[in-house]
């Protein structure tokens, strides 16, 4: 028996197959239709959004000086920019398939967030001349990146470190920039340096860590298993604590980075235990006859490390390295608890303001979209990289 | 042919070994170096006669009787014994909630299959402190109190906590034979939702990695679709499920230590008040760590005899 695939027959297929799954089905229906019925009455009659509006400066940036945000303006341009110029470079190499993901994100970033958040006009202009100029980086890439010489387009990848580097300068001033002290950095702007921050250094940490606990050496595995171990034994909260409250401590006097600073170690140095973690079960999966392979051929360590093992430990352990990459953006919400203003710690001040006693529900839900819209993007991304990736092994297999 | 002595096979590995061995010790004499200093010139030289001072400050709900007079030690005793109890409950309420939330991802109703996607791709991207901060300031804190208490059979959540019992209004003031405080309640609620979430990826993992014959033969033997599940997928599906609990149980333990976020008085918070009154911070930080790791090794060793149980039996 047959039934043609209407939209009824698959509705009750999956909704009302036996009689106690159409209990469940109704019984589960009238719980969201309720649940979300009280939601959005609350979002559009009891909720005060003005608290989000009058202090979304604070929360991006937090106390950061007025007449220096330029700087923060122009580095996001930048950021756009090659943003847009790499976009569209990947797309003309094959990756991502489809522009479709990336234009959700764009229109979510440059539509819908100024004006859900009911940013002021000038700023929201300015989203809008930032999203064009993102359009317009990736159209010129689309247009004109396949003729680039192929050894100019081997150091468009150097762009980021660079960018990098010079967003640092650029947050933090000095040579001839007003500098601005890290204490004076806050909200979204504090939490996206620091995650950021920690991303890029764990990485070489964790490879090393990973390589050095799967070494024939047996010191060096000893000391890279004991540092792992104790890093994944411990709660956050207490390195961070310890962080704060012992590092001055451990550095003579005047060495020790200031709070902030010593915040970002304390993550990347966490992060490089779970990174490592991931990174050896990449190691493990690899057969031994690459390893093999790779020495009769004549390479030296560096080289099987470089061009073999690596490149194929790696492309395994990118769900797992990603996923920890979601989970630290997450973790820096703990540096509010240490008395820092990131994202979270702007928020609890904002919200200890009796001007805006009581509106606790409204800044944890933007809080909350915000943080789930990043990790989700973020794991989208991972997702499509591995399935690219797995597509070209099949590819080059005879 | 004579063999340079970088292409020593037998010289180059104990050299490196002990180029990294001198750096990792002149590290760590380093710093301990300056530990001795800075300490012994603030006076704080490592020294445990401190635990037995009085405390002076109270825990606001402890299982173990507590005043501001008992030593720091005891203090200490009653922050661990509020950690394991959430950790405890936590772990039991969390492991049923992931079981059902991941063995609903195989239902026959489209509906629950997809609710159970949703609830997992929300909870995990979502970090814990906020959902903590929301269950203790959005949720709990905002409960009625006396008459207009929310009033379940069994249970009546109001604002000066959660009455377990068949409680009663006494004079606008809820009795019941057991009361839940709203910290811990909010604590508890947090860590089961979150670590639910995480956990029924871990079973529908694992009940993903029983081959689809298994369910097809219990079904075609007669077995309805729950005694398929319960007594032919789930004892294949442990083999996979179990070591993957192992870690996240450690880190459910790990993460209790956001206690301090709603106020409920955990080993960390004890601890932290009595950084802030004492000034000792590298014995704190040691009783933190070690603890810590000593409640791993503990839930590790017992995951373990679990894991050997549930693992094929050969003859």
């Amino acid at each position: 028996m047959n039934r043609p695939r209407t939209l009824t027959n698959r509705l009750r297929r999956e909704l009302f197959a036996t009689p106690l799954d159409g209990l469940i089905t109704v019984a589960l229906l009238i719980g969201l239709v309720s649940g979300l019925k009280a939601l959005l009455h609350w979002s559009l009659t009891q909720a005060d959004w003005a608290v989000i509006q009058a202090n979304s400066t604070l929360l991006a940036v937090g106390r950061y000086p007025l007449n220096q945000q330029w700087r923060l303006w122009l580095l996001t341009a930048l950021l756009s920019g090659a943003a847009g110029i790499s976009w569209g470079l990947l797309r003309g190499a094959g990756w991502p398939r489809s522009d479709r993901l990336a234009a959700v994100v764009l229109l979510v970033l440059s539509l819908l967030l100024p004006a859900g958040l009911g940013l002021a006009a000038p700023v929201q202009q300015r989203w809008w001349w930032l999203t064009a100029l993102l359009l317009v980086g990736r159209w010129a890439a689309g247009r004109w990146g396949g003729e680039l010489p192929p050894r100019w387009r081997r150091l468009l990848p150097l762009t980021w470190p660079v960018l990098y580097l010079l967003g640092l300068g650029l947050i933090g001033g000095g040579l001839g920039l007003m500098s601005v002290r890290p204490s004076q950095w806050g909200g979204l702007l504090l939490t996206l340096t620091e995650a950021s921050f920690a991303i890029l250094v764990c990485c070489p940490l964790g490879i090393a860590l990973a390589l050095g606990r799967r070494s024939e050496l047996p010191l060096l595995r000893w000391c890279s298993t004991l540092y792992i171990e104790f890093i994944r034994g411990a709660p956050l909260i207490t390195l961070l604590f310890l962080g704060q409250n012992i590092l001055g401590f451990l550095l003579p006097g005047g060495l020790a980075p200031d709070r902030v600073w010593r915040a970002a170690w304390i993550l990347t140095f966490f992060a490089a235990a779970y990174v490592a973690e991931a990174v050896r079960a990449g190691l493990a999966a690899l057969p031994r006859g690459q390893w093999e392979a790779a020495r009769s051929l004549g390479l030296n360590t560096v080289q099987t490390l470089q061009h073999v093992v690596l490149p194929q430990a790696l492309r395994v352990a990118l769900p797992a390295i990603v996923g920890q990459f979601i989970t630290l953006l997450q973790d820096t919400t703990l540096l509010s608890l240490i008395g820092l203003l990131d994202l979270l710690g702007v928020a609890r001040a904002v919200m200890a303001n009796p001007e805006f006693l009581g509106r606790n529900a409204e800044v944890y839900l933007v809080l909350a979209i915000l943080f789930w819209c990043c990790c989700a993007a973020l794991g989208l991304g991972s997702r499509s990289l591995e399935r690219r990736l797995n597509r070209q092994d099949l590819r080059s297999q005879p | 042919m004579h063999t340079p002595w970088w292409r020593n096979r037998r010289l180059l590995p104990l050299l490196v070994q002990a180029a990294v061995g001198l750096v990792v010790l002149v590290t760590i004499a380093f710093l301990l170096g300056n530990l001795v200093r800075n300490l012994s010139a603030a006076g704080l030289l490592l020294s445990w006669r401190w635990l037995n001072l009085p405390a002076g400050f109270d825990i606001s709900e402890s299982l173990l009787p507590f005043n501001a007079e008992l030593p720091y030690w005891r203090a200490l005793l009653a922050g661990l014994v509020n950690t394991v109890r959430v950790v405890l409950i936590a772990l039991v309420g969390a492991t049923l909630l992931g079981t059902v939330v991941g063995t609903a991802a195989f239902s026959s109703n489209g509906l629950l299959r997809r609710l159970s996607r949703i609830y997992v791709e929300l909870i995990r991207n979502v970090p814990l402190l906020l959902q903590l901060l929301f269950w203790y300031f959005v949720v709990f804190l905002s409960l009625p109190d006396g008459s207009a208490a929310i009033q379940l059979p069994w249970v009546v959540l109001a604002k000066s906590g959660l009455y377990l019992g068949s409680p009663q209004l006494v004079n606008g003031v809820w009795q019941g034979s057991l009361r839940i405080t709203l910290e811990f309640a909010a604590l508890l609620t947090g860590l089961i939702i979150h670590s639910g979430a995480f956990i029924a990826e871990v079973v529908r993992g694992g009940v993903a990695a029983v081959p689809p014959g298994q369910w097809e033969a219990a079904r075609s033997l007669g077995l309805h679709a729950g005694q398929t599940l319960s007594r032919i997928v789930l004892p294949q599906a442990l083999r996979v499920i179990v070591p993957a609990l192992n870690s996240q149980y450690i880190s459910l333990a790990k993460n209790s230590s956001l206690a301090v976020a709603c106020g409920y008085s955990d080993l960390y918070s004890v601890a932290e008040t009595t950084l802030n009154q004492t000034g000792r911070s590298v014995e704190v930080v040691l009783i933190l760590l070690g603890t810590y790791l000593a409640m791993d090794l503990v839930i590790s060793l017992l995951m373990n005899r679990l894991n050997r149980l549930v693992q094929i039996q050969e003859r």
